[in-house]
């Protein structure tokens, strides 16, 4: 059995004293698909954004338990959080493109990294939209403001300006919720493709995606893991009757 | 419905005769005022440092000097404690202290001038002939009580801008590795810059119009001035200390500084409002 990418143990995140993620244990391994499933207000976000310390900046947020990143807790004092958040790449539901030009949405992780070699720059701009499935689109066009994509084409982007910052973790809040079919499934091709080199964390609202696009499932209900194993498992025999229940539309 | 006709004919009429109000005191300044300017030539007026109303002499170059010398003073001194003030308020302090200081820089507009005035002869005149020299009374005394005056003018648009700015991009950079100072720098302040923009000229338009304070304050001397700590007069003080026995040509000629004022005001809000409708959306490669 090969170490974990990540490992979570006892982790337990409240907002104001009100838990949103209970005594949770999870290990997300290298080169996989993790998709985390769940009805509204089950903790799926709130656990994604404690994965690079996203929740630091709510107020009245605290936590307890262990995340171990390569066995390094990243709830440690020395963890440079910048670095974290560069490694444990995120992608939010809505695509957030900053008001720039394309080329300056992709740059602008790696400027702050100190990167600022031109030939560097261009080198991992190419890896990433390519990756994103996005280069042919795009390449003739990079000036031009980010914006005028299309919703597809942005949140592609906005994976693409993770990829340049090569982390080894990605996590991905519900990416395609906003997205048609076509672009949801360009999305879950390019996740085929980076399981390869990245560990993957889907939350997702759509079980039929996770279904298609996850090695492994969890089901997190009310803050509570209920149950992770293999997708294939989950979705034909759950061992919990509240997994199977949330499966066929009986809650949430 | 018929109660709602005449209700609304009443509103209009009120509105139309403010407005009206309005349009006759811009009528009434310029029908005064341009007719010596047109006599006198454009060129004498404005660019003559020359002011002798007795003499017939009426050049308005040292006042054009002595406005701009302490506008862009006041707006040095209000762009950087307001911007400051702003950017604190709206990223980086607890939303309790914003509520309870937002109020208070808005209480600062509420203060008469003629108080900013005296606080100023009072404190900070000594202060500058002791510490720098000169009479004290000066374009630096003016900047500062100015920029002080139109601190809730900037930082209350300016905290309007930022707080315009979508949340989605403090989340998305911080996301990429960017500390909370990188983000306002390089992402909040250059989302927001037209309406900071139009703040900074609207405080502007303020400070040039402002007279009370001046003329207590900026020494009122007919130069143009060549250092922060000569004495100057601006545009608004020359009508205010002046029209009080003015006659004839004279009269005309202060209506007609009223006129360049006017223009000037007139200019920078025109500015300001195009700052503030343009759509922040594209950049270039920085």
């Amino acid at each position: 059995m090969q170490l974990p990418k990540i490992s979570v143990q006892g982790f337990n995140a409240s907002f104001n004293g009100k838990p949103a993620v209970k005594n949770l244990d999870l290990e997300i391994f290298a080169q996989e698909r993790l998709a985390i499933i769940g009805p509204a207000s089950s903790g799926k976000t709130t656990f994604l954004r404690s994965l690079n310390r996203l929740n630091d900046l709510e107020r009245g947020f605290s936590h307890s338990g262990d995340i171990l990143r390569d066995g390094k807790n990243i709830y440690d004092p020395d963890i440079d959080v910048a670095e974290l958040r560069r490694k444990v790449g995120m992608v939010y539901a809505v695509p957030v493109p900053l008001p720039w030009s394309i080329y300056d949405n992709l740059v602008y992780g790696l400027r702050l990294a100190g990167i600022r070699d031109r030939a560097t720059l261009d080198n991992r701009i190419e890896v990433a939209l390519r990756y994103a499935f996005l280069w042919d689109e795009v390449k003739d066009r990079l000036q031009e403001p980010a914006n005028v994509l299309s919703g597809g084409q942005q949140q592609r982007l906005c994976i693409a300006r993770v990829l340049v910052l090569e982390p080894d973790v990605l996590v991905l809040d519900e990416p395609c919720s906003g997205l048609d079919p076509i672009s949801t499934a360009k999305i879950e091709d390019a996740l085929v493709a980076l399981k390869e080199s990245h560990s993957i964390v889907l939350v997702t609202n759509n079980t039929k995606q996770a279904a298609r696009a996850s090695d492994r499932t969890a089901f997190l209900l009310l803050g509570d893991l209920i149950e992770v194993g293999p997708t294939s498992q989950i979705f034909t025999r759950p061992t919990q009757k509240r997994t199977n229940d949330y499966l066929v539309g009986q809650f949430g | 419905m018929k109660q709602d006709k005449i209700i609304g004919a009443i509103l209009l009429l009120v509105a139309l005769s403010a407005i009206s109000g309005l349009g006759l005191i811009t009528v009434f300044i310029f029908r005064e005022g341009v007719p010596i300017i047109l006599r006198l030539g454009a060129r004498q007026f404005f660019l003559s440092t020359d002011w002798e109303p007795s003499l017939g002499k009426f050049g308005i170059l040292s006042m054009i000097g002595g406005s701009l010398a302490v506008t862009v003073g006041a707006a040095a001194i209000g762009v950087v404690f307001s911007l400051g003030l702003a950017i604190v308020l709206t990223q980086f302090s607890p939303p309790g202290l914003s509520a309870a200081l937002k109020p208070l820089i808005e209480l600062l507009a509420g203060i008469p001038s003629v108080v900013y005035g005296f606080v100023g002869v009072v404190t900070l005149v000594p202060l500058i002939r002791h510490t720098l020299g000169g009479p004290g009374l000066s374009v630096l005394a003016a900047s500062i009580v100015l920029g002080i005056m139109i601190l809730p003018t900037i930082t209350s648009i300016a905290i309007d801008a930022l707080q315009a700015v979508s949340p989605t991009y403090l989340e998305g950079s911080i996301a990429l590795g960017a500390t909370r100072w990188q983000t306002v720098t390089m992402v909040i302040l250059r989302a927001a810059r037209s309406g900071i923009v139009a703040a900074v000229i609207l405080g502007m338009g303020r400070a040039i119009g402002e007279t009370m304070a001046v003329i207590m304050v900026a020494g009122n001397a007919l130069e143009v001035p060549h250092s922060l700590l000569d004495p100057v007069r601006t545009l608004t003080s020359n009508i205010a200390l002046e029209m009080g026995y003015a006659s004839g040509a004279h009269r005309q000629a202060l209506f007609a500084t009223g006129v360049t004022l006017f223009v000037i005001i007139t200019l920078l809000n025109i500015a300001a409002l195009g700052f503030s409708r343009r759509r922040p959306a594209r950049s270039r490669v920085g």
